[in-house]
């Protein structure tokens, strides 16, 4: 049974239909890509899991239905880090990272320090404010702050969004060491398809707010039609 | 976009017709409250103007009202060297003197925004009573100035009520074209670019100074005229006809009215006067629901009853009345939806 | 008007009041800024909930209670009524335009306005505060102990309020609420519980303030009203979403207009609020966004 099961989940912004039905499963410990173009509705998929956009449709989380509200997916086990990463920008790393084991008692510490373990740049930078951190150092707090919260499942939302190829490569190194260590799954949107195909088992292709292609990478590579539209070959 | 054409003729058309036909129906009495209804009314559509179209908060008009008042106290008691000068004529004077002390307003507002902007007006409505106080020579000090009676010219027969009730109704009807055509016109435009992005409305090409302290100056025009008028219907001037609390209440009518509607203002203009003046009728009507007995005549009873009609309107209708007709009539002229 | 002589001893009564009335003005400031800060609201009705509360402690005292007594349990009433109003008359409208709610306060001071009147009546009455009004010698200057309190209340006040947001998991979800809505809901904050918690300690800061200033003016119905400008100016003058320079902007106001008042000859009473602002006014030409504010600097 899947860690994640999205059965034909609907998500509308006001009277405009964003996502007509998409399913899609996640399994324990796997790393799943959503790929597509702009306003495919990729991010929208990730709200409708976290519960920031309002959705129909089944979703089920480690066996049990879970309720559309934000607060209650980040208690079950769900942490969302948001395109454009989301970070506190007035307050500290450290307080950043805080927030991020909101709704956890103990053993925060201990989880900070595994944090500055995978991203030893931030531990440097503590006590500054996030938003004078660089774009990659704030990816890195962004992540480091779901982490916090020890997830079940993280969902990303264009991670490599505006950073260099270097920094890039860094993060998705720690999200593999992250999925080695910990277990977590991980639902990565990416419109780098190349990247992310790299690192993910299997993949989804949205278009138009539904699945169109589905498979494992290795079958997303060949296939002709994504190898033109989204891999540039 | 016709369809909403059609429908805002055809409302000013039936306001028109409304306004004219009125005080038959009514006594006279109500026709000078309706007159006073109607200077509200005109004062709110430069509010609108400026905070609904342009996007800046003002909670000083109250003080271009009052310089709009005075102005036709001095000039018609005290006189343009000598002259004393015809109350009608005043009028439009008041309004172009209250207009250049909104554009000097405008300058230094261009720095602020927002809340700061709201606190400096705000600061206007509360030091302007204290002038008069100050150079009571001029102005007449805490007793102010005493006008003659209107009378209605040319010898009109009609009684003094329904004079002012004509004459404010029409300066009313006119001032709303000139508006309606002004916010859809190029100037209505630019005001509407300002207040959604300024930095999208400087890189069109918009000059920011210009259409800004603009707006502040048509707001005042329009606030001086109802300042105006309203000397003229109460024959006298002094601090306590314009308090500070007029603004707020402006800016309550506004908020009531919906923003951006001009229509709407009619409804704030409404609210404020009635509120204001007949709470003792609303707590009358109050008391026929269970379990509330007010007396209309205990202290603090028109303030209770203000402020539940107050919060019960604006949150049955947030986006004021104005909002209310848009969303009824809105499937009539749909629009694409935004994200916002 | 004739200025009389200068005195240094004068000079630091003057000084001691001046700060005594920013204490006031501070902490009615740091109300209004936590309310603007989180949602953005300026609550017009902060100052009749301040008269309200001193009421309720008025009413205590006069059944038999000492100040100290019925000080806890206003407080307790007050943080209540904060929470109680923020769920049923802020939370229904949370999505409309900020104005509609902006108005929404402006109904509630009328209300409360009008309720005072109706239970208390519009006398002005006599509220016997905790600190005697005799004076002590500081440094050979005769300063007044009610000052000296009002000045340390306001000041333990301020200093626990700012522990609890710097060192309690609970104040960093409402700073959190406060700096960014969406993230702080990711990470499970329940921020509309944040918000009524921030109209909470609101209003028991804004009952400090009005126990504290009501030995000194006389209480009715309309006390808070020109003090509540005064805090709106010092808000503004500190930067609208720091509470920081609220405390500051308090404290620099009441010095300010104290001075003026005195040392100023034709700033009678009535042209003091005025003065103020135009100097207000003068500072943000000069820096847009108050003292300790941010302005996103937009050159156009």
């Amino acid at each position: 049974m899947s860690l994640l099961e999205l059965r034909n989940v609907e998500a509308r912004y006001g009277p405009v239909k964003a996502l007509h039905g998409v399913s899609l499963t996640v399994g324990d410990g796997e790393l799943v890509a959503v790929l597509g173009a702009n306003g495919a509705g990729k991010t929208t998929t990730l709200r409708a899991i976290s519960g920031t956009v309002r959705r129909t449709g089944d979703l089920v989380f480690g066996g049990e239905a879970i309720p559309g509200r934000t607060e209650a997916t980040a208690k079950a086990g769900i942490a969302h880090v948001p395109e454009g990463r989301g970070t506190f920008s007035d307050l500290t790393v450290w307080e950043n990272l805080r927030l991020g084991a909101y709704t956890r008692r103990g053993g925060i510490k201990d989880d900070a320090r595994r944090v500055f373990g995978f991203f030893p740049r931030l531990e440097e930078r503590r006590h500054q404010q996030a938003g004078t951190l660089s774009g990659g150092e704030q990816q890195m707090l962004a992540l480091g702050r779901a982490m916090m919260a020890r997830p079940k499942l993280l969902l990303l939302d264009e991670p490599s969004l505006g950073l260099a190829p270097i920094v890039v490569n860094e993060i998705f190194a720690a999200l593999e060491r992250m999925k080695v260590q910990d277990g977590i799954s991980v639902l990565v949107v990416e419109q780098n398809a190349n990247l992310v195909l790299a690192h993910a088992a299997r993949a989804y292709v949205l278009e138009v707010g539904t699945v169109v292609v589905e498979g494992t990478s290795d079958e997303l590579r060949a296939n002709e039609s994504v190898r033109k539209s989204y891999l540039g070959y | 976009m016709r369809t909403r054409l059609w429908l805002e003729l055809s409302a000013f058309v039936v306001l028109a017709a409304v306004v004219v036909l009125l005080p038959r129906f009514v006594s006279d009495f109500r026709a000078r409250e309706l007159a006073i209804v109607g200077m509200y009314f005109i004062a709110l559509l430069g509010l609108s103007v400026l905070t609904g179209f342009s996007g800046q908060i003002s909670l000083g008009n109250g003080a271009f009202m009052a310089i709009g008042g005075y102005t036709t106290a001095i000039l018609s008691v005290d006189g343009f060297y000598g002259h004393q000068v015809r109350d009608l004529w005043t009028i439009p004077i008041a309004g172009v003197v209250a207009g250049i002390a909104g554009l000097v307003v405008g300058l230094p507002a261009l720095r602020l925004s927002g809340l700061y902007l709201a606190l400096i007006t705000f600061g206007i409505a509360v030091s302007f009573p204290q002038l008069p106080k100050e150079f009571d020579h001029f102005f007449g000090g805490t007793t102010g100035k005493i006008l003659n009676l209107a009378k209605p010219p040319f010898g009109l027969s009609t009684t003094a009520n329904n004079w002012i009730y004509y004459l404010t109704w029409g300066i009313a009807l006119v001032l709303l074209v000139a508006a309606w055509l002004l916010v859809r016109g190029k100037t209505g435009r630019a005001f509407k670019a300002i207040r959604d992005s300024e930095v999208a409305a400087v890189s069109s090409g918009i000059s920011l100074g210009r259409y800004k302290t603009l707006a502040f100056g048509i707001s005042a025009f329009y606030a001086g005229v109802a300042g105006s008028l309203y000397a003229i219907a109460n024959a006298y001037v002094n601090p306590d006809v314009f308090p500070i609390i007029l603004s707020v209440y402006l800016v309550v009518g506004l908020a009531v009215g919906g923003l951006d509607s001009l229509f709407g203002m009619i409804a704030g203009a409404a609210l404020i006067y009635f509120l204001q003046n007949h709470a003792d009728t609303v707590a009358r009507w109050l008391n026929h629901l269970p379990a509330l007995s007010l007396d209309p005549q205990k202290p603090g009873i028109p303030s209770v009853v203000f402020g539940i009609v107050l919060i019960a309107v604006m949150v049955l209708l947030p986006t004021g009345v104005g909002g209310l007709v848009r969303r009824l009539f809105g499937p009539l002229t749909t629009r694409l939806y935004t994200r916002s | 008007m004739p200025i009389a002589a200068f005195t240094w001893t004068e000079f630091a009564q003057q000084l001691a009041a001046g700060i005594r009335e920013g204490a006031i003005y501070a902490g009615l400031a740091l109300a209004i800024v936590i309310i603007y800060r989180s949602t953005r609201v300026i609550n017009f009705a902060q100052g009749e909930m301040a008269t309200f509360t001193t009421f309720i402690a008025w009413s205590l005292m006069n059944q038999g209670l000492t100040f100290w007594e019925a000080f806890p349990i206003v407080l307790a009433i007050a943080f209540t009524g904060g929470v109680v109003i923020e769920r049923t008359l802020i939370r229904p409208v949370e999505n409309a335009p900020v104005l509609t709610i902006v108005i929404i306060t402006v109904g509630l001071a009328l209300l409360l306005n009008g309720l005072m009147s109706l239970i208390w009546g519009g006398a002005n009455q006599q509220f016997h505060g905790p600190f005697s009004t005799r004076t002590i010698d500081v440094g050979g200057v005769p300063i007044s102990v009610q000052d000296i309190g009002i000045v340390a209340v306001s000041v333990l006040l301020v200093a626990l309020l700012a522990l609890f947001f710097r060192f309690t998991k609970l104040g960093l979800g409402m700073r959190a609420a406060a700096v960014n809505r969406d993230s702080s809901r990711l990470v499970g904050v329940r921020v509309s519980w944040m918000f009524a918690l921030g109209w909470g300690i609101a209003t028991v800061l804004g009952a400090v303030a009005g126990m504290m200033i009501a030995p000194v003016v006389f209480l009715d119905p309309n006390m808070m009203q020109t003090i509540l400008l005064y805090a709106f100016a010092a808000a503004v003058l500190g930067g609208l979403d720091s509470p920081v320079g609220a405390v500051v902007g308090g404290i620099l106001l009441g010095v300010t207009i104290t001075l003026l008042g005195r040392y100023v000859g034709f700033i009678g009473s009535t042209l003091k609020l005025p003065a103020a602002l135009l100097l207000i006014l003068v500072l943000l030409l000069v820096r847009p966004g108050g003292l300790f504010g941010k302005v996103a600097v937009r050159r156009v």
